[in-house]
Order: structure tokens, then C-alpha cells, then sequence
């Protein structure tokens, strides 16, 4: 400690996570000194985690407005009419901090976590996906986080009972001490079941579900989500911060929570995420516009002698907070005995528009602050934005002065990795909805009436989508072609998007050039949606991911959600089948910059993106997915990373078919990533159907190659055995992660 | 009237719903037991789903054993009642004691979701009565605990009596013998790791299930 400091001990707000300035706010709020508690309170409702403080002022950008969106951002969940008097909500979160320091529970919580938010807006969860960023695989240490991040989410969201029907993994330098363990989850509900998080009625009681409250997590939000990882290995001290998960609590508390709302016995139910008991229920009482009193001696606890200020803002797992008019509350406590789930009233509703804590009821008020102030009047900072001093000359320098690759296969080699190591340690099948399951380009759900059961006939699609190497050469076009690229994965399984939900991972705030980052992000999906007239209907933004001081590559990632409107047969699938012909659909552009090809070489933050015009990519979008739709399409995939030869040789590899190309110029059109184009199989005898119809729709298609056989050959660029990139692809995880052995 | 099957639901389990619906689609009828219950409600068949009944805790099938509703499923088998139990529903019967040996972590330690070939090994059980012998079954596995066990006495008793009613064709988790699933000595207790109920829908990928509920269901209707 430097000299002087023994004497002035560093002011508690400083501690807890507040500024100086958010510290004079607090008090002109309260007219007085606020105590310890108050302080508490305001520290973690005013993180960055909870209060979006340094993010909203761009957020407020996104379109989030359609015909068929319910609930838009700022609610647990997005809520969109899908049809059929259905209603789905979707949410994406971020756990990645707690999974750095303890990638078993954090990931684990996240996926509880997400849950929850589904279920207080009244749906049955029905399915999740993970995009995973992590460390690269020659680390020890990201490797131990990919296992423990990857046995987390197959621990709890097995045993809690919900399908993981897909997400990415993707490792890469970036994030070798800083990974991106992000979750979506999608619900549905009858659309005139929707609940919100409301404190309504003077005297209706709120009545605690779920789990004690324990030291866990206590400055989750605060301490640990909010400020970057040190580099002097004092991190392991944040374990504390990081909540344990209880994946059966939660089934209980989900099959509890869905019947209470069955029966119509809750006014709101809110989830406690971040922030715990006081963001629940000030949230609740300021959006209802009420006050509420809350008692702390019935909060159940998990240890003797809890301060209030830890009640208060533990992040303890698996609670949610109903409110329940007091004639309800027998038969509430009667569902939670015959789910044993603990059931306590600690608080009521009142009309003072005041969160009180008191010590008991009618005990004495240890804080009160205006319900509101906790949520509305966090400080909203504009903060500083500076594009890279060397912009201009990094731009300058195009990943096509890279000199052609010496073995187009090597290339091809490396960047083939099936990810079924981590999604076959997921139940993806559970409600039997599942058509197009992981591996895919787009997961495909059968849509079942959430009350009756009854099949539609139709589906849901959901895909997640992020690319940082796009991103780091030009988050603005990056974050458009990302939104693009799901378009795309949407269509070749036959579906058109409705809703987009982002997680917006960057670096810290007070970095100018990571602020510049997420405003350009912002703008780039903004573009984006309105081309394609899709909503953003949520999102979340997870700050400060770095690690000794450099911060990750921009990594905004979306999930899309689809809506197949006829599920009569399985989508085509990435296959091949022996003698259709292949399609390369779509405005193709032989840019390298960005590139996974150049990432190989070295090369990666430079240049400029190839050229999309958002008009001409959603004409592609669209024509594809009426060729799929109409049954005129054997086997399909998008282009993506790794271009048209990463596309290709996925084909090959999943179908066990070998690839006969041409027309593919050279190694910059063969690796480029121009997304909104698609390679399409298809049946000899149809192809001039589709070749009519893609020039009906005024889409550019080339005809390059024919499928069958046991190599793999492009023209003038490779031409190797296709065993050779299977057991490159099939082998790569399970040799750098260990696949485990069988007896017998 | 169909043949009617319960389906008894623990706090924790997960795939009861899936099975109502597969047995729906069959022509069967299927109602929810809840393990608090201390009567089957007059149904013909029961069938323990799968998921994590009582959380696992302890050991699979540890807890729910002493549930309520295990009585009932007891004295139902020993009147010949036909009794199925999938992935944490064989967990169940083990623990019960409905069925020899007993169900380990998988060897390689990782939880399994995947389709699996699974070799009908016997025709004469209430769940592969209209399978052959020697049919392959397209059906998913899912599970962290499937790899059967039994003493040396057990398995040579399994086999000699014709107890073992599928076997994998490629073995996913270090099972004994290759054991999917295996029956009582009345043949009207089944538990199988693998799930049926997940492959009874073309747009799924396999209706190999139909022939195991489909014989299920069969067994039932002999009930009624």
C-alpha cells in the first residue's frame, strides 16, 4: 500500500463499485447520507451488468418494432406471436466472468439463470443453445476451461430438462483468459398467457420461491461482471462471486411456477438474477409503480449471522419472486409443498412507490429509497468513442497481397473441427421436437401447442451466429454480415426470421476505441434488420472482457429465431447425395480480409470486408428458402467462415460424399466469406427448375461441380483423398480435448 | 377403449410428456402418475420415464425408490402387470430391485446423446414381443449412467434365461455383454437405457420405437 493511504481508508461506495459522481447522485436522491445497505442496493442496481449504464444511450438504436413482437427489449425475455395462438420468448445472456474463474457453475448458472427468465415471462422452456468462445486448444488452461464450461452445461441443463439444440464453438488466442460462454433460450406459452414482472395491488403479498439465500454471489454483478480480470492471478479470489447452480431446484421450480400460472394465482413472477432480492423487487414495484416493503428475518437463510446488506444483494441460484394477492396464497403454498419447493412471504405491496427493508414485519427499516431510482435513475454515460488512430492504414493492408497458399488442402485441414465432441454431451432431443438437430446450419423444431400439445404442423428455427474476426477488421460491416449469415443458415433449412436477439461481448467501456466498437456494431445490425425487416427484440452486454489489459476481439452474437410455416419433411441437411449437382447461390466477392484463411496466415484486424449489398443478400435469403421449401433441394449449407472450400468440404465430410468442383478461380475465391450465398445440392433432373427460378428472382448462380465418389478435388486447387479431411475433421477435438475411452 | 398406460412422473423427471405423446400416437392412452400416489388408477402398463427423478441425488434411482408410487408399480409387477423402465426408469427398477444389476457412469465419464444400433437380443418380453430376434433398432440413448453391471452370476443367469432383450451394436458406454436392456424372469419387467419414445416420428429420424411401445402396448391390451 504507498504511503499516506494508512490513514484514509477507501470510502465504502469506492468498495462496492460506485463512483465518487454516482455516490453524489445517490445522495441527492436520498436528501441525506445514504447508509451501508442503501449503498449496497444502489451499487449493485447500478452496475454496468444491471443497469446497461454505459451501453443504453446505443442500444436505444436497434429496430424493435414489428406486427408479431409482444414484448420488446427490457423485459425477462422478447415475446413474438408465432402463429396458432402461440406465443415464443427468447433471451441471450452471458456468463462469462464466473466460467473464467469457475467454468463448471458459471457456465452452469448461466443456463439456470436463463431459464428463469423464460419462465417468469410465463413460458415452459423448450430449448437452449450455447455459443462458446474459448481459449485455443494448445493452452492447458483453456482446455480445462472448455471441460469444465462444457461439463456445466451438460450437467445442469440435462438434469434441469430442457433440449441444447445447437450454438458454435470456436477457439481462438483472443479469449484464452477471457472465454464467452454465452446461452439463449426459448420458450413458448398461449399468447394470452403473458405475464410480466409486476407489483400490482396494495397489500398483495411477495412470496419468495425456491432456494435459501446464502453468501454465493454476493457482487456477482458488481465486483465480477463489471471490471476486467487482473493479471497477478488475484482473480481466484473472486470465487466467491460465483454462484453454485442446484439444476433439480430449478425443474421443481419451473414445474411450480408454470402451474401457479396455469391457475392464474400470481399477479407477476420475477426471476432473481443479478442483484438478487433487491433487483426483483424493486424491478417489480417500479414497474407496477407501487412500492414494496421488504422483511428480511422470513427470508430463509443458509447461515447464521447474514447482514442484511448480503441478504439483500446475494445472487444465491434458483429463486423467483411471485406476488400473489393474499386470497391466492394457500393454494400457492399448497402447489410449492406438493413440488417441495420452500415458499415465504417476505414482503407486501404498497402504494408508497418506496422500497422499504425492514428488519421484520413491523420490525425496524433498515433502508428506503424511491423504488424507481434504483432502475430509472442510473446514471446513463455517453462515453468516449475514438476509432483506431492506424484505421486508415490498417484498411489499407488487403489479406489478398497474401501470397496463394502452398497446399489448398493443409489449409482445408485446418480449419475442419466436428464439434459433436461438446454437443453429444447435451440431451438435444428431449420433447421430441428436434428435426434438425446440432451440426446443422439452423436447428428446426416442430411447433406443439404448449397447452395441448397439438401439432401445428409448422416450426421454429433458431440459429447463433458471431464472427470477431469479421468484427476486428470492421465491427460496423461485420455485425451486418453476421445478421446476413443467420439469414442464410435460416433459409436452408426452409425458414424466414422473425425476431434477432444479440449479446453484445466487448471489451471495457472506458477503452474509446471498444466504445467505438459497440456503437459501430450497433449501426451494422441496425442496417441489417431494417433491410431484412426483422426486430431486435432483446439483448444483453456483457463489458469489460479482457485480460491483461488487451481487450477481446469485438464479438457481438446473435440468435435468430425462424418460422418454418410448413414442417411436413425433414429439412435437406449439410449432405451430399451421390450425382446432384452442386450450386453455388448468391454475390460472390474474392476479398480476403477477415477471413478464417487469413487468420491462418497471420493475417487477421486488417483490411476491408467484401462487399455486400443488404438488398441482394435477402434476395438470395429469400429465394433459397423457397427452394427448400418447395422440396427442390437435396442438401444444402450456408458460406460462411472458410468460404465456398470450408462449405464444400463440410458437405463432403458430413455425407461421406466426395466433391467434384471447377469454376472456382483461385484460392481468393475459394476462401473468401462473402455471406448470403449457399451451396446447394441438387437432383440432376431439377436443375434447371432452380437454375429458372434463381434467375426469376434476379439471384447470380453458378453451376460448380457434381457430388459423388471418395476424393475431393477443386480445379486446379486440391485435389485429395476424402478421408484425409474426415479424420481431420472427426479427430481434431477429441484428440486436443481427450474423447474418453469405451471398454469392450 | 385403448390399452391405458401410466406414466409415473418423480419431481425431476423430464421425458414423461414425451412418452404420453408416443403412446398417444400409437392409439394408446396415457395418463400421468405423480410419485406421491399410492394407486396406478387402474392402468393396463406402466412405464417409468426417464430424466432425474429426486435430482439423481445420492444415485440414480436411489431416492424414487422410496417414493409412494413405487409400492403400487411393485405389487403391479408381481401380478404380471407389464412394467417398462427407460433410461432413469430401468435407474428406478434397479434400485427397487424390479430388476438385477445395477447401471455405472459410462466409461469415458461423459454424458451420451446419441443415436445408437441396438441388436434385439430376445422376442419374448413385453417391450419386443413383435420385434425378430436379431432386428436393428435405430433408437437414441441419452444418458451419463448407462453402463449396466451385475455380478459374474447374475450375467450368466441374464443369458441363460434369455433376459437380455437388446443389445448395443456398437457399445457407447462400457455396458457388460453389450446390455441396452434386460427383463425380469416373468418378462413383463423390462428397463432398456435407450429411448423408444424418441423414435416413434419420421421428422425425428427413426420410428424403430414403434415395435418396442407398439409390443407395449400389445402386453397392455391383453390386460384390458
Amino acid at each position: 500500500m504507498p504511503a499516506g493511504d494508512a490513514a484514509t481508508p477507501e470510502p465504502v461506495h469506492r468498495s462496492l463499485g460506485l463512483t465518487d459522481d454516482e455516490y453524489e447522485l445517490i445522495r441527492e436522491i436520498q436528501g441525506r447520507e445514504p447508509n451501508h445497505l442503501e449503498l449496497a442496493m444502489y451499487s449493485v442496481m447500478w452496475s454496468e451488468h444491471c443497469s446497461y449504464k454505459s451501453s443504453r444511450i446505443h442500444l436505444k438504436r436497434f429496430p424493435t418494432t414489428a406486427e408479431w413482437v409482444l414484448v420488446g427489449p427490457g423485459e425477462g425475455a422478447g415475446v413474438v406471436d408465432v402463429g396458432d395462438g402461440i406465443a415464443a420468448a427468447l433471451r441471450i445472456e452471458s456468463h462469462n466472468h464466473p466460467s473464467a474463474i469457475e467454468p463448471y457453475q458459471g457456465a452452469a448458472t448461466g443456463v439456470g439463470g436463463i431459464l428463469r427468465d423464460i419462465f417468469s415471462m410465463g413460458a415452459r422452456p423448450i430449448a437452449v443453445m450455447d455459443p462458446l468462445r474459448l481459449g485455443p486448444l494448445d493452452d492447458a488452461r483453456s482446455r480445462w476451461i472448455a471441460e469444465g464450461v462444457v461439463s456445466g452445461i451438460s450437467g445442469y441443463g440435462t438434469s434441469v430438462g430442457v433440449p441444447n439444440i445447437g450454438g458454435e464453438t470456436v477457439f481462438d488466442e483472443c479469449y484464452a483468459e477471457n472465454p464467452l460462454v454465452n446461452v439463449l433460450a426459448l420458450g413458448i406459452m398461449p399468447a394470452e398467457r403473458l405475464v410480466l414482472g409486476r407489483a400490482e395491488g396494495v397489500g398483495n403479498l411477495a412470496v419468495l420461491l425456491g432456494s435459501s439465500t446464502g453468501r454465493d454471489g454476493i457482487g456477482g454483478v458488481s465486483v465480477l461482471a463489471s471490471a476486467e480480470f487482473s493479471d497477478d492471478g488475484s482473480d481466484a479470489d473472486k470465487r466467491p462471486s460465483v454462484q453454485v447452480g442446484d439444476p433439480f431446484e430449478e425443474k421443481r421450480l419451473i414445474e411450480a411456477c408454470l402451474e401457479l400460472l396455469d391457475r392464474n394465482l400470481a399477479v407477476g413472477v420475477q426471476d432473481l438474477g443479478g442483484a438478487g432480492i433487491t433487483c426483483a423487487t424493486s424491478e417489480t414495484a417500479a414497474k407496477g409503480g407501487a412500492g414494496m416493503d421488504v422483511f428480511v428475518a422470513p427470508i430463509p437463510q443458509r447461515e447464521q449471522g447474514m447482514e442484511p446488506f448480503e441478504v439483500m444483494t446475494s445472487e444465491s441460484q434458483e429463486r423467483m419472486l411471485a406476488i400473489v394477492e393474499p386470497g391466492n396464497l394457500d393454494a400457492v403454498l399448497e402447489i410449492a409443498r406438493r413440488w417441495e419447493i420452500r415458499a415465504t412471504v417476505i414482503g407486501e405491496v404498497t402504494g408508497s412507490g418506496r422500497l422499504r427493508v425492514l428488519s421484520d414485519r413491523d420490525g425496524e427499516v433498515l433502508a428506503d429509497v424511491p423504488a424507481k431510482s434504483l432502475e430509472e435513475d442510473a446514471p446513463l454515460y455517453d462515453r468516449p468513442r475514438a476509432e483506431p488512430a492506424d484505421l486508415a492504414d490498417r484498411r489499407a493492408d488487403s489479406a489478398n497481397s497474401l501470397p496463394a497458399p502452398a497446399d489448398v488442402a493443409a489449409d482445408l485441414r485446418a480449419m475442419l473441427a466436428d464439434t459433436s465432441w461438446v454437443y453429444s454431451q447435451y440431451d438435444h432431443q428431449l420433447f421430441l421436437n428436434s428435426v434438425e438437430t446440432p451440426g446443422g446450419d439452423a436447428a428446426v423444431l416442430r411447433l406443439k401447442h404448449p397447452t395441448t400439445g397439438a401439432d401445428t404442423g409448422r416450426g421454429l428455427a433458431l440459429t447463433t451466429d458471431g464472427n470477431h474476426l469479421w468484427c476486428a477488421v470492421d465491427p460496423r460491416a461485420g455485425s451486418a454480415l453476421t445478421f446476413v449469415e443467420s439469414a442464410m443458415n435460416l433459409a436452408v433449412v426452409g425458414a424466414r426470421p422473425v425476431a434477432m436477439v444479440n449479446c453484445m461481448n466487448f471489451g471495457s467501456p472506458e477503452d474509446p476505441e471498444v466504445m467505438w466498437q459497440f456503437s459501430e456494431s450497433v449501426d451494422g445490425f441496425t442496417e441489417a434488420l431494417d433491410a431484412f425487416g426483422t426486430p431486435c427484440i432483446g439483448g444483453n452486454v456483457s463489458l469489460y472482457n479482457a485480460s491483461k489489459g488487451r481487450p477481446i476481439d469485438p464479438t457481438p452474437i446473435i440468435g435468430v429465431l425462424g418460422v418454418v410455416d410448413q414442417l411436413d419433411r425433414r429439412p435437406p441437411g449439410v449432405t451430399l447425395v451421390e450425382g446432384g449437382r452442386l450450386l453455388l447461390v448468391g454475390h460472390g466477392d474474392p476479398e480476403l480480409s477477415g477471413s478464417l484463411w487469413a487468420a491462418l496466415h497471420g493475417h487477421r484486424g486488417r483490411g476491408t470486408l467484401p462487399a455486400v449489398e443488404l438488398e441482394h443478400a435477402k434476395a438470395a435469403v429469400d429465394a433459397v428458402r423457397e427452394l427448400v421449401a418447395d422440396g427442390l433441394v437435396l442438401g444444402a449449407h450456408d458460406v460462411a467462415q472458410g468460404g465456398v472450400g470450408l462449405a464444400l468440404a463440410e458437405l463432403a465430410v458430413q455425407s461421406g460424399t466426395g466433391v467434384t468442383a471447377a469454376r472456382i478461380a483461385d484460392h481468393a475465391e475459394l476462401f473468401s466469406e462473402v455471406p448470403g450465398r449457399a451451396v446447394l445440392c441438387v437432383d440432376p433432373e431439377q436443375t434447371v427448375v432452380v437454375l429458372e427460378r434463381l434467375e426469376q428472382a434476379g439471384v447470380p448462380v453458378a453451376r460448380i461441380g457434381v457430388a459423388g465418389g471418395d476424393r475431393f478435388a477443386v480445379k486446379g486447387l486440391c485435389d485429395v483423398a476424402l478421408a484425409d479431411l474426415t479424420s481431420a475433421w472427426t479427430d481434431r477435438l477429441p484428440d486436443a480435448l481427450g474423447s474418453g475411452t469405451t471398454q469392450g | 377403449m385403448g390399452a391405458t398406460v401410466a406414466v409415473v412422473r418423480f419431481p425431476g423427471t423430464n421425458c414423461e410428456f414425451d412418452v404420453v405423446e408416443a403412446v398417444e400416437s400409437l392409439g394408446g392412452q396415457a395418463q400421468i402418475v405423480f410419485h406421491d400416489e399410492t394407486s396406478l388408477g387402474g392402468a393396463d402398463a406402466v412405464v417409468v420415464a426417464g430424466g432425474f427423478a429426486h435430482g439423481d441425488y445420492l444415485r440414480p434411482g436411489a431416492i424414487a425408490r422410496f417414493s409412494p408410487v413405487m409400492a403400487a408399480v411393485t405389487e403391479f409387477a408381481a401380478d404380471g402387470g407389464p412394467v417398462v423402465g427407460i433410461c432413469n426408469g430401468f435407474q428406478v427398477l434397479t434400485e427397487a430391485n424390479l430388476l438385477p444389476g445395477a447401471l455405472q457412469k459410462n466409461a469415458g465419464l461423459k454424458f451420451k446423446c446419441q443415436m445408437a444400433d441396438l441388436v434385439v437380443a430376445s422376442s419374448d418380453s413385453v417391450l419386443t414381443s413383435q420385434a425378430q430376434v436379431g432386428d436393428v433398432l435405430r433408437i437414441p440413448i441419452n444418458h451419463f449412467e448407462g453402463n449396466y453391471t451385475c455380478s459374474p452370476e447374475t450375467l450368466a443367469e441374464l443369458r441363460g434365461d434369455d433376459r437380455i432383450v437388446v443389445r448395443y451394436a456398437e457399445n457407447p458406454n462400457g455396458s457388460v455383454d453389450d446390455i441396452a436392456g434386460i427383463c425380469n424372469e416373468g418378462r413383463n419387467v423390462v428397463g432398456l437405457m435407450p429411448h423408444p419414445e424418441r423414435a416413434c416420428n419420421e421428422l425425428l429420424g427413426s420410428v424403430d420405437g414403434r415395435v418396442m411401445l407398439g409390443s407395449l402396448l400389445a402386453a397392455a391390451g391383453a390386460r384390458v
